[in-house]
Formats: C-alpha cells, structure tokens, sequence
C-alpha cells in the first residue's frame, strides 16, 4: 500500500517535471526540470529494486550531464523570443500525437494485462527469490562475464564521446605561442649550423 | 503491490510528452536534446520495470548501455551545438538551411 502511494506521487512529480521541461519559457528552467525530472525517476527505479541503475542516474545524469546542459543554456545567449516563435502554432499537433501516443500504448498494456497476469506474477515471484540481495553484485556478475565485450565497446563510446567534444569545440587561438614539434623534429643540422674555413691567424706581438 | 501495468502506463506518457516536446520546440535546439532525454528516460523505464517483473538482471544491461550512449550523444549534441552558436549566432532550427539544395 505505501509503495503504492510513493509510486504515484513520484509519478505525478515526475510527469509534472517532464511537462515543465517542454513548456518552460525559459531553457535554464527547462535544464533544472529535467533534473528533477532525472531524480524522481532514480527513486522510482529504487522502488524497481534497480538500485545501482537509480544512483548511476543520479550521479551521471544529474551529475554530469546535466551540468553539461546548464553549462551551455547559460554560455549560448538565446534570444527567447524568436524561438519560441512557433509555440502556439505547433501545440494542438504536439498535444494531439503525444494523446494518440499515450492511448495507443495503453491499449497495448490493457491488452497484455488480461492473458500476460499470471506468467508474470508467477515471474515475480520467481525474481524476488532469484533476484532478492545483492543488485549490485547480480549486476556486476553479469557485467563482466556475458556482457564483457559491450562493456568494453561502451568504453570505447565513451572515448569517441570525449575526442569528438573537444575536436569540435577546441580552437586554436592565432595570438598565442606554441612548439611545432613535426618542424623541430624535422630539421637538419644544415639549417643551424655554418661551418666556416679560415686560416689560422698568428700573433704577431710576440 | 504494484503492477507492471502502472511502470508501462507511467513510461508510456513520459515518452507522449517527450514526443510532444519535439513537436513543440522545433525551433529550439536544446529543448530539442531535452525532449531526446525524455524519451530515453522512458525506454530505460521500460527496460526496468521488464527488468523487475520478469527477474531478470539483463534488462538493467541494456539500460546500463542506454545510459552510456545517451551521455555520449548528449555531450557530442552539446558540442556540436556550442559549434554552431558560434558560427552562426543562433540556435534556431529554422535557420539551419545553408545545406538546402
């Protein structure tokens, strides 16, 4: 009973959130709710006994990513009123898709429900005494057994992320000094040193 | 007791407003990725809510990968966008039509 009540109020500040998101003015307030947005789905997948899913949103979503978003909402200076331009003109299409949407998905559930109970409240109860303990470690065994070469390739995304961010928004300042190492290595003894041929001279003081 | 009914129909309108997000910010980039977010969120609620009904920890994999693209494809998004403001000094999908035969 009290799960019950927890799920729909995060629900309902979830869907709250996720509204604000899309219809905010402003896209610093759009950013902010779609951190709250991020933190209530975390404790929604805690009440999933998706533990470690839930702290991993929080600490790469609203911990990086997130940021992320602030940092270029506030570093791009948007003029607010152009793009919201089209807002009004798009919102009875916007409303109707995302209606349809909604309802064709649950006619969906609804058809499930009715034949799909019973295997899965058998499954649950097969997953709650399979499942039950540790979800980190269930995680982590899997991980890093079956799922070892994703894994890998996720790290390798990761790394692709990274590269490509700072390719594309480095530039090279033209007023600072730097080593071109390709021409140091390159060059030549002839191009430093001149060797000269002259007499010896002698002292004639003596 | 909750039932996987309640996580499919919470997911389900989470992705309807991340769609209609979509449709409603066409002009704004960022709101753009935003609403891409949204749908993700949705997707990895899905997975989850398999994950925990059907006991079986390879649903929470895959949104563990969702995850990991995501970030990466909001931090090239970003770049990208950051880019963009400054060639072209605005961010408005609408003016985006120097590739336009």
């Amino acid at each position: 009973m009290i799960e019950k009540v927890i799920f729909y109020v995060f629900a309902a500040i979830l869907l709250l959130a996720a509204m604000l998101v899309i219809t905010a003015r402003n896209p610093v307030h759009s950013a902010l709710s779609l951190v709250l947005a991020f933190f209530t789905s975390a404790a929604l997948w805690l009440l999933a006994e998706a533990e470690f899913l839930g702290i991993a949103l929080v600490l790469v979503y609203v911990g990086a990513v997130m940021v992320l978003f602030l940092f270029v909402v506030m570093m791009l200076d948007i003029n607010i009123s152009v793009i919201r331009e089209g807002f009004a003109r798009y919102l009875p299409l916007g409303a109707l898709v995302g209606v349809v949407m909604v309802l064709q998905m649950l006619l969906v559930i609804g058809a499930g429900v009715g034949e799909g109970q019973v295997s899965l409240a058998l499954a649950d109860a097969a997953g709650e005494s399979g499942a039950g303990g540790n979800n980190i470690r269930l995680l982590g065994s899997v991980l890093y057994t079956v799922y070892v070469y994703p894994f890998e390739l996720a790290a390798i995304v990761l790394l692709l992320a990274i590269i490509a961010a700072i390719m594309l928004t480095h530039r090279r300042r033209a007023d600072t000094k730097h080593q071109d190492i390709s021409a140091q290595v390159r060059t030549r003894k002839d191009d430093r040193l001149r060797l000269v041929r002259m007499p010896s001279e002698v002292d004639d003081e003596r | 007791m909750l039932a996987l009914s309640d996580y499919l129909a919470l997911s389900a309108l989470l992705f309807a407003i991340g769609m209609a997000g979509i449709f409603l910010n066409r002009k704004n980039a960022i709101v753009l990725l935003m609403s891409i977010e949204l749908i993700l969120l949705a997707v990895n609620f899905n997975f989850i809510a398999f994950s925990h009904f059907l006991g079986d920890i390879h649903g929470q994999v895959f949104v563990f990968f969702i995850l990991t693209v995501a970030a990466a494809e909001s931090a090239i998004g970003l770049a990208i966008l950051v880019v963009l403001f400054r060639n072209r000094d605005t961010i408005n999908v609408g003016d985006l039509d120097s590739m336009r035969g």
